[in-house]
């Protein structure tokens, strides 16, 4: 056997293998590996039941028509489809995506509307244009981490703002504006999901928007009204959008990711003029156009498809899956949980007990086979430790009954940790860590 | 080294990757790496999870031989090892008991310790005796016991995940608590001050031989699960710097720590050099890390072994061993 002989000659040479490491910009210092997001990489399989992922149920959809549908238009459309297109968007998807806002109150104008790759660029451009580091975006607490990360990026300074059951606070909107403006903070804009909202499944009360409209008009604030699930509501009819009644101080949001599909990354903004114009600029500097075949393809599905009663099948069968999920949550969890009871969308948001600490208590549930995401990510403050997100959307409601149990097992060995060594330290590192884009 | 030969004797091989530990991430990428290093020298090489396809799947095509690179639970515990065992197709690595006795850190150092190589001293503890002996009396009795500064680390796992270290009485519950979340038994050892070094033991037909050492500097903080992962979070110095003495007693200790556990072909050895220049050994890997962050191809890189031929050799081997 031989112990170490070839060490002898060597000169020793550092490597830290990635020689670009002191080259990185500011706001690239928190892209590192993380243990949520190895622990995220289990979920996928078939053996855990994923309650973490907020993948729509795309295999609802008619995917044969649709696979028709494509096909034709490649063959049909094919020399428009496959070419470039203008950074603003085709102009008779923009003209159908005004048909869908109309289903919300919003009386837009094609040329008020530009295409996104989902809403999530919408998001990145609205930040670009808007934000420089160190300047304030309010938010919900909790708030979506998709647009967390993107105010990271651009290294927003987010201040949350309180929710209760009715969406956002009045109270708490006018106590903050008039805290950061007396403070000498410059806040960009008000970002709201005022229906079913991701994480915390509650929508913001028809009285409460003439006040938060009101509030953020007299501050002179802009609000960003990001409504992916706006159709996706389990009673009754859409909610009206803010943008319906001031269209000169909201900026639309919208997306097919969830009454289509996600994978055609279709979303869109629609602002007032001023801001369209940089908005179409910026999109140019960063994708030149969108993808036409995407555009033209949901066009084509919302020219010649059924896609309303698609909508109401998504519907009812979420709403289906949210009744499974509250049920099993009623029947499973112990005491000290509470959750809210989304009226539509994809999401749950569940309290834990006191001193229980919902990621440190991850790699526990993964390892008993469930997933959800830990409520830390949907804060920029280190807030939400004893909260969580489940999703109904996936899964069938079988394995959400099956996931719930799981979960509830989960909590009752945290309880049982909590209670041996008392209330921890909130864990790990502050600020949206998250899965993959279907986890969002 | 026993590298040479064509390549065409290999039907074809598969790289076990994947699994359901946290580290499944980490495994991903160690066997799509060896994956592509297997092929760049010519060989079929398919990457299979171990999941309800695979026994269906070696049973229908049976490899010339198999790789595992999955970490942590099944990877290192000796299960996969069992079944492909039972499956009869031979593989690259140790057998299932001496993985056993590794995996489990305890176990690793009671037998390490008993061939001559100091080990941190150690308690090890189940979550239950917090519970009913409640958690502040055991606590004190190992602080009492132990002294600070310490180190919490589950007694079975990989990647730094649940590990921490405790300068303080008061962060010893939390860093106990993070280590519960990986596993039901924790182990709790003194920390030792000094140099950080990974040594490989492989064995390429001529025995077990111990690759330089490679030294690990975390920019900042400790060498966790970040600082593991993110290129440029962590210096690796190649071979370590230390004296020929400490080098050569820390080759020593990998090799015999390799030979203690009963482990062949490959396996991996964390150990501590003390300011003292006394060498203590921390855990051992038997499925270790092949990723671009990983130390095992940095050695071996280091030696003057490419890692696909390295691999492959590993691979004829087994297959020359059989099953």
């Amino acid at each position: 056997m031989s112990d170490g002989t070839r060490h002898a000659n060597s000169r020793p040479q550092g490597s830290r293998i990635d020689p670009y490491f002191d080259q990185y910009a500011e706001r690239a210092r928190g892209m590192v590996a993380s243990e949520i997001r190895a622990l995220f990489a289990v979920t996928a399989r078939p053996e855990i039941v994923s309650l973490a992922g907020g993948s729509p149920y795309v295999t609802a959809l008619p995917l044969d028509v649709v696979g028709d549908m494509v096909g034709r238009l490649v063959a049909d459309r094919g020399s428009v489809a496959l070419q470039y297109c203008t950074a603003q968007g085709d102009s008779g998807l923009r003209e159908k995506i005004c048909e869908v806002m109309s289903l919300e109150g919003i009386r837009a104008h094609p040329d008020d509307v530009v295409v996104t790759v989902g809403s999530q660029q919408a998001l990145d451009l609205i930040t670009r244009i808007f934000v420089d580091p160190g300047e304030v975006v309010l938010a919900e607490a909790p708030s979506y981490v998709g647009a967390l990360s993107s105010f990271a990026a651009y290294q927003a300074d987010v201040v949350h703002v309180a929710m209760d059951d009715d969406g956002l606070i009045p109270e708490a909107l006018e106590e903050a504006i008039a805290r950061l403006t007396a403070a000498g903070r410059r806040i960009k804009f008000l970002y709201t999901v005022p229906n079913y909202q991701n994480p915390a499944g509650v929508t913001l009360a028809a009285e409460r928007r003439p006040r938060i409209l009101g509030i953020c008009q007299a501050a002179g604030l802009l609000i960003i009204e990001d409504n992916p699930y706006g159709l996706l509501g389990f009673d009754g009819e859409p909610m009206r959008s803010l943008r319906a009644d001031d269209p000169d101080g909201v900026v639309y949001l919208g997306t097919f990711s969830k009454t289509f599909a996600p994978g055609v990354r279709v979303g869109w903004a629609s602002a007032p003029p001023a801001i369209r114009d940089k908005l179409v600029l910026a999109a140019e500097s960063a994708v030149l156009c969108h993808s036409s075949f995407s555009q033209l393809a949901v066009g084509e599905y919302l020219a010649t498809q059924p896609w309303q009663e698609q909508v109401k099948d998504f519907r009812e069968l979420y709403r289906r899956r949210r009744d499974a999920m509250l049920e099993a949550l009623a029947a499973e969890l112990p005491d000290g949980c509470r959750w809210t009871t989304p009226a539509g969308g994809f999401y749950v948001w569940l309290q834990l007990p006191e001193g229980i600490d919902s990621k440190a208590m991850l790699p526990r549930a993964v390892s008993s086979r469930v997933a959800y995401v830990p409520g830390t990510g949907f804060y920029a403050d280190g807030g939400g430790t004893d909260h969580l997100r489940l999703s109904y959307c996936f899964p069938l409601p079988e394995r959400i009954r099956e996931g719930v149990r799981r979960l509830a097992s989960v909590i009752e060995a945290e309880i049982d940790l909590c209670a041996t060594f008392g209330a921890m330290p909130p864990h790990g590192r502050v600020g949206p860590e998250t899965p993959g884009p279907g986890d969002l | 080294m026993n590298g040479g030969g064509a390549v065409t004797d290999f039907d074809h091989v598969v790289v076990l990757a994947g699994g359901l530990s946290p580290e499944r991430d980490v495994s991903l990428r160690s066997g799509r790496r060896v994956r592509d290093a297997l092929e760049e020298s010519g060989v079929d090489a398919r990457i299979a999870d171990a999941d309800a396809a695979l026994i269906p799947a070696l049973l229908a095509d049976p490899p010339t031989a198999v790789f595992p690179t999955i970490h942590g639970s099944y990877g290192e515990d000796g299960a996969i090892r069992e079944i492909l065992a039972l499956v009869g197709v031979p593989y690259v690595g140790s057998a299932a008991s001496a993985c056993r006795a590794a995996f489990d850190k305890p176990t690793a150092k009671a037998l390490v310790g008993a061939a001559g190589i100091a080990t941190p001293e150690s308690v090890t503890l189940p979550r239950e005796i917090f519970h009913d002996l409640g958690a502040t009396a055991v606590i004190d009795r190992i602080i009492a016991r132990l002294g600070l500064p310490l180190f919490v680390k589950p007694a079975r796992g990989g990647s730094s995940l649940g590990a921490s270290p405790v300068r303080t009485a008061s962060e010893l519950p939390t860093a106990v608590v993070s280590c519960f979340a990986y596993g039901d038994t924790a182990l709790i050892e003194r920390f030792i001050s000094g140099t950080e070094i990974a040594i490989s033991v492989v064995d390429l037909g001529d025995g077990p031989s111990a690759l330089p050492a490679v030294e690990i500097v975390p920019t900042a903080g400790q060498y966790d699960y970040a600082a593991r992962y993110t290129a440029g979070r962590t210096a690796f110095y190649t071979p370590a710097r230390l004296p020929d003495a400490a080098l050569d007693a820390a080759a020593k200790a990998a090799a015999s720590a390799h030979a203690a556990l009963g482990l062949r072909d490959i396996s991996r050895t964390d150990l501590i050099v003390s300011e003292s220049g006394e060498v203590y050994f921390l855990e051992v890997n038997v499925s270790p890390g092949m990723t671009e962050t990983s130390t095992l191809p940095m050695a071996l890189d280091a030696a003057g072994h490419d890692f696909g031929t390295a691999c492959l050799t590993l691979l004829r081997l087994a297959a020359a061993r059989g099953s």
